[in-house]
């Protein structure tokens, strides 16, 4: 371009692995290896890719570079909070009317960012949690929604900014699945080449999935925080330090829905499958026969403007008419309370 | 879409000479066969450790540790349903059960007549269009299970998805 400056730009195609992020496990990918990361004893700026010299940049800091060259550091700090400043893109997405990539300043509260740009919770429900920052990141609740979203904002309440990621999720997301799901990926992620991480997920998922499917014990709770501190001390890399804040966050703001799952066997969101039935409420339903539509095994019978009937015995808990119902006629009930006739 | 090719001796050759002799291309040799197989051969590996002079076993560790690879041949037509937070949040396991359902495979599993492989993927960075299903590329997006059951009725039909 006429500078003067030459350099040569060579663009390395990643393998999908989640580890990848990691500095070290990044480098040891470019170097042509599995990418496992090592402990950091020497720094990577020290000796980093082929025992060089290294520094690292992720996309969004090198976007922001031409704002400041072009405009100066003050101009640039203008914008966002005093730890961070700028402007920050996060995916709000999940159970979100308006969902995409949007651009704010950092400091933008968590209710603006949801409720003007976001337009709300889907079909006016009531918001129940935003998931942050990725698998490794937390969730917040409604209690925090004033919060003033930054770096350090984030990281105090045990979630991350990570990638940006905005997960809304309204009272029919099970904050325990959440936290299994996340384990699992992350269970999949892990490299395995520590123990704490290796061995910590595994056993946080055995114990999840217990939970989910009915088979959580009283104990359970406190053995999942002590094995998620374990990890959180003793892991090799960032992912293995944060894999257990899905966790942890959900336990901390969340507790009574496990609470619900391990001692009366019930999923207060209707997600879980082995602890959910879906019930029609005569009361509510108008028979527009909207759930017998959606309903993939044909589990719904009723007439036109007559109360429609699950039946229990093909129903496969999808929870296809839940969603289809625009009544709200469609109601999780817990298994347990309704076979021993008792309504949840 | 990349046309699929016959695995042979020549067009191994030709796709590992193509690179310098570096370890450093490993992975994305081993890419560049994903793509034109849809999976890593056994002998696509036996060759480029051959090339690079290191162990199989170096890049079979590779193959099954980055997701993008894959050591088996997949179906003609390949369905990826996305199940990262956001697709999750809105449905992806429905969905996967609703796949499962149609083609009677799991996820990772392909079909008897060879037509549909299945996998899940973790991010297809279309989160706002959750949940997203991706058939031979094409993307699909807010599916639900009454347009999956039309979409994989179209595959089907050999009709353009």
């Amino acid at each position: 371009m006429g500078s003067g400056h030459a350099l040569k730009l060579s663009v390395v195609r990643g393998g999908g692995a989640f580890v990848c992020g990691e500095s070290t496990a990044l480098m040891a990918s470019i170097e042509g290896r599995v990418g496992e990361p090592r402990a950091k004893y020497i720094r990577s700026v020290q000796r980093g890719l082929w025992n060089q010299p290294t520094v690292l940049n992720n996309v969004e800091t090198l976007a922001n570079i031409p704002k400041i060259l072009l405009e100066g550091g003050e101009k640039f700090a203008e914008t966002g909070t005093t730890g961070s400043s700028g402007t920050k893109v996060f995916a709000l997405v999940g159970k979100v009317k308006r969902t995409g990539l949007v651009e704010v300043p950092m400091g933008t509260t968590l209710r603006h960012l949801i409720y003007d740009i976001g337009g709300g919770i889907l079909g006016n429900r009531p918001f129940k949690a935003v998931q942050t920052g990725g698998p490794s990141g937390g969730c917040i609740p409604e209690s925090m929604l004033d919060l003033k979203v930054d770096f350090d904002s984030l990281a105090s309440y045990g979630a991350m900014m990570g990638s940006g990621g905005m997960i809304v999720m309204d009272d029919r997301s099970c904050m325990v699945e959440v936290a299994r799901y996340y384990t699992n990926f992350l269970c999949e992620e892990s490299c395995g080449k520590c123990t704490p991480c290796r061995e910590g997920l595994r056993r946080m998922l055995e114990i999840l999935t217990d939970i989910c499917e009915g088979r959580g014990r009283e104990g359970d709770i406190g053995l999942l925080e002590r094995l998620g501190h374990a990890m959180q001390d003793a892991s090799l890399c960032s992912l293995g330090k944060t894999a257990a804040n899905p966790v942890l966050t959900t336990i901390q703001y969340f507790r009574e829905e496990y609470e619900a799952h391990i001692r009366e066997k019930r999923c207060p969101a209707g997600v879980c499958k082995n602890l959910t039935r879906f019930e029609i409420v005569p009361d509510k339903c108008v028979g527009c026969g909207m759930c017998a539509r959606g309903c993939p095994v044909d589990a719904i019978s009723g007439g036109k403007k007559e109360t429609h009937v699950i039946d229990q015995a093909r129903c496969i808990t999808c929870g296809s008419c839940r969603e289809a119902c625009k009544f709200s006629a469609v109601i999780a009930a817990g298994r347990e309370n309704i076979s021993e006739g008792r309504q949840a | 879409m990349v046309e699929v090719l016959e695995v042979s001796r020549e067009s191994i050759e030709e796709m590992i000479h193509s690179y310098e002799c570096n370890q450093r291309y490993a992975l994305a040799i081993m890419q560049d066969m994903q793509r034109r197989y849809q999976y890593v051969p056994k002998e696509g590996l036996r060759a480029l450790a051959e090339y690079l002079g290191c162990p199989v076993s170096a890049l079979y560790a590779m193959a099954t540790f980055y997701k993008a690879l894959s050591l088996v041949p997949k179906g003609e037509h390949i369905i990826k349903c996305c199940d990262g937070t956001a697709c999750h949040i809105r449905g992806a396991s429905t969905l996967i059960d609703g796949v499962e359902r149609e083609l009677g495979i799991r996820p990772g599993e392909t079909t008897g007549d060879g037509l549909f492989s299945f996998e899940t993927v973790n991010c297809l960075g279309s989160c706002a269009l959750a949940p997203v299903l991706v058939v031979d590329d094409v993307y699909y997006g807010k599916v639900t299970l009454e347009k999956l059951k039309e979409i994989i009725q179209t595959v089907r039909e050999g009709g353009a998805v």
